[in-house]
């Protein structure tokens, strides 16, 4: 029998458990290929802008203020669907037999999870960068502290979503996950104040509004422009964060007890 | 050391016992397959190596270390037979992904290489042939530079040009003294390429030697020769002969150990013209897998 000659015996562990700038590169380079990420992340929210304050008069005669409003609610919804498909690929390359096929690495799940939830949150910034690109380029005005901490105050927010996306990807962990989840975040959206803004509701959605996820993103979001926040905004994204993320962890957990 | 040490593993779901008390000891450097019909606990026995199922009873070790810790240091490395695979990856970018999360990885272009696989790497994985992915998965295993390389049925689904390719690769690589265990239920590729052959049935050992020894075990060897009136008691009287059958100026002899009787054959008779044929593989797995099989009883352990 030949010897093992070649073969190295002498290894170390990896470290930070495999979290690595490479294979986060390589993460966010495969969910942009995705051409309905894309889709949903770029073209629609500048689209919705366009139609939704460019085309619509009254926006621009009003001044700066209602357009850049607009803006904002659309980098919202541009994040928020960035970081709810970022999150549901946990669950479905769980699925696929990816994740067994990482086990036989030295990567920690808890390496992977950070390293998606940074993809997540990538892809939220690269939908808020380029709908304010369009913004900026179209004729919206703010202030660059505002434009700062609009971007940054919608960005951190939105990882509400990267929760959310979790969830929804145990729940249905399904390849075409995001077109039954795309509906329900439009819906969402319009309880944000997204697409129209929330005093234009009837009373009573109003007071429901109070309670979806995606009330406190939108208010925070806007209140570098507008003014508004409120702890109810705040105590809502951090409230919806630990819902989905501990929801998540108990499916994953029941999950792993059938497999 | 031993690369592999499995002492009385158990693993049971529910009512179902998939592996009973199982012992196997493999070597360094030997090229062992893991051979039985589906079902009999093949694939639990490789997921308990690899800590991917927790037995019941029993322990595991790998190079003297437990499955998690020769994961986490690149020791041990696997093909499975489904594997997951990201579509929208290239095979370059999942061999570089995989890469990463190894302190010293293999540069990415050698185990392409190695796989036979390197003319692909800018392909989509969506896009590779199953044979393709299989290779690519064996790309992936051989980035750590593992010491023990397990492969559970590697080539289930490939044509036959694939499997071919495969195996080659494979092989090229094991010269270099790595440890391989291999489940399969196609006897040929059992016969082929490994140094040893486990027989598996009901998750317990029924049959551990050399691919002849295994084959012996079943069916014996068929000796023929021409030789005129043979003394046909002395033949049936020499050890391990099974049955002596005289056909013209033939002789045709069943036995288990083929070497008795051809030297006798041949120093002791005019015999002329001596064959010794075996049974192939696939006549010695039935006769071991097969439940009722009275020699079941006859698998000896090393």
């Amino acid at each position: 029998m030949t010897p093992e000659l070649a073969i190295a015996s002498d290894r170390g562990a990896t470290p930070l458990g495999g979290f690595n700038l490479t294979a986060l590169r390589l993460e966010i380079t495969r969910m942009l290929r995705n051409r309905r990420t894309l889709f949903f992340i770029l073209v629609f929210p500048s689209a919705f802008f366009f139609i939704f304050g460019l085309s619509y008069k009254g926006a621009r005669d009003a001044g700066d203020v209602p357009l850049a409003y607009i803006m904002i609610s659309m980098a919202v919804y541009g994040a928020m669907v960035g970081n709810t498909s970022g999150g549901a690929t946990v669950a479905l390359e769980r699925n696929l037999g990816w994740s067994r096929q990482l086990r036989l690495t030295p990567l920690h799940p808890l390496a992977y999870v950070s390293m998606k939830v940074l993809t997540s949150m990538a892809l939220g910034l690269i939908a808020i960068c380029g709908t304010f690109a369009v913004g900026a380029a179209t004729g919206v005005h703010m202030g660059p502290s505002i434009w700062l901490m609009a971007g940054l105050s919608a960005w951190v927010c939105s990882f509400v979503f990267a929760a959310f996306g979790l969830f929804v990807g145990v729940l249905f962990p399904a390849e075409n996950v995001m077109q039954f989840v795309g509906p329900l975040l439009a819906i969402m959206a319009i309880f944000g104040g997204v697409f129209i803004p929330l005093s234009q509701l009837p009373k009573g959605l109003q007071a429901f509004a109070k309670f979806t996820p995606m009330y406190g993103v939108g208010l925070l979001a806007r209140a570098p422009l507008v003014g508004g926040a409120t702890m109810w905004a705040v105590g809502s994204v951090v409230l919806w964060t630990l819902l989905f993320g501990i929801g998540a962890m108990i499916l994953f957990k029941r999950d792993t007890a059938r497999v | 050391m031993l690369a592999i040490d499995l002492q009385k593993l158990t693993k049971r779901y529910g009512a179902v016992t998939a592996v009973n008390d199982l012992t196997l000891q493999v070597t360094p450097g030997e090229i062992v397959a893991f051979l039985g019909p589906n079902g009999a606990g093949k694939t639990t026995t490789i997921d308990m190596m690899l800590g991917l199922a927790k037995p019941n009873a029993g322990t595991v070790q790998i190079y003297g270390k437990t499955p998690a810790e020769s994961i986490a240091r690149g020791e041990i490395a696997a093909v499975m037979q489904t594997g997951g695979l990201l579509k929208d990856f290239t095979v370059a970018e999942t061999v570089e992904y995989t890469a990463s999360l190894y302190p010293h990885a293999r540069p990415a272009h050698e185990v392409l290489d190695r796989a036979g696989i390197r003319g692909i790497g800018h392909r989509l994985v969506g896009k590779c042939s199953g044979g393709e992915q299989q290779r690519l998965r064996f790309a992936m295993a051989l980035l750590s530079d593992p010491r023990l390389l397990i492969l559970d049925e590697p080539t289930t689904g490939m044509d036959v040009e694939g499997r071919r390719e495969f195996w080659q690769a494979i092989r090229q690589d094991a010269t270099r003294g790595r440890t391989i265990l291999f489940a399969t239920h196609y006897l040929d590729e059992a016969d082929a390429y490994a140094d040893r052959i486990v027989l598996i049935r009901e998750g317990a050992i029924v049959a551990d030697g050399t691919t002849a020894e295994i084959k012996n075990l079943a069916s014996g060897r068929r000796v023929r020769a021409t030789l005129e009136a043979p003394d046909l008691s002395a033949l049936g009287g020499l050890d391990g002969v099974i049955a002596v059958e005289q056909r013209g100026d033939s002789v045709l002899i069943n036995c288990s150990n083929s070497d008795v009787v051809a030297r006798y054959l041949l120093t002791c008779t005019t015999a002329r013209d001596v064959e010794i044929s075996s049974q192939n593989l696939e006549a010695a797995f039935v006769a071991l897998t097969s439940k009722d099989s009275a020699l079941s009883t006859a698998g000896h352990s090393r």
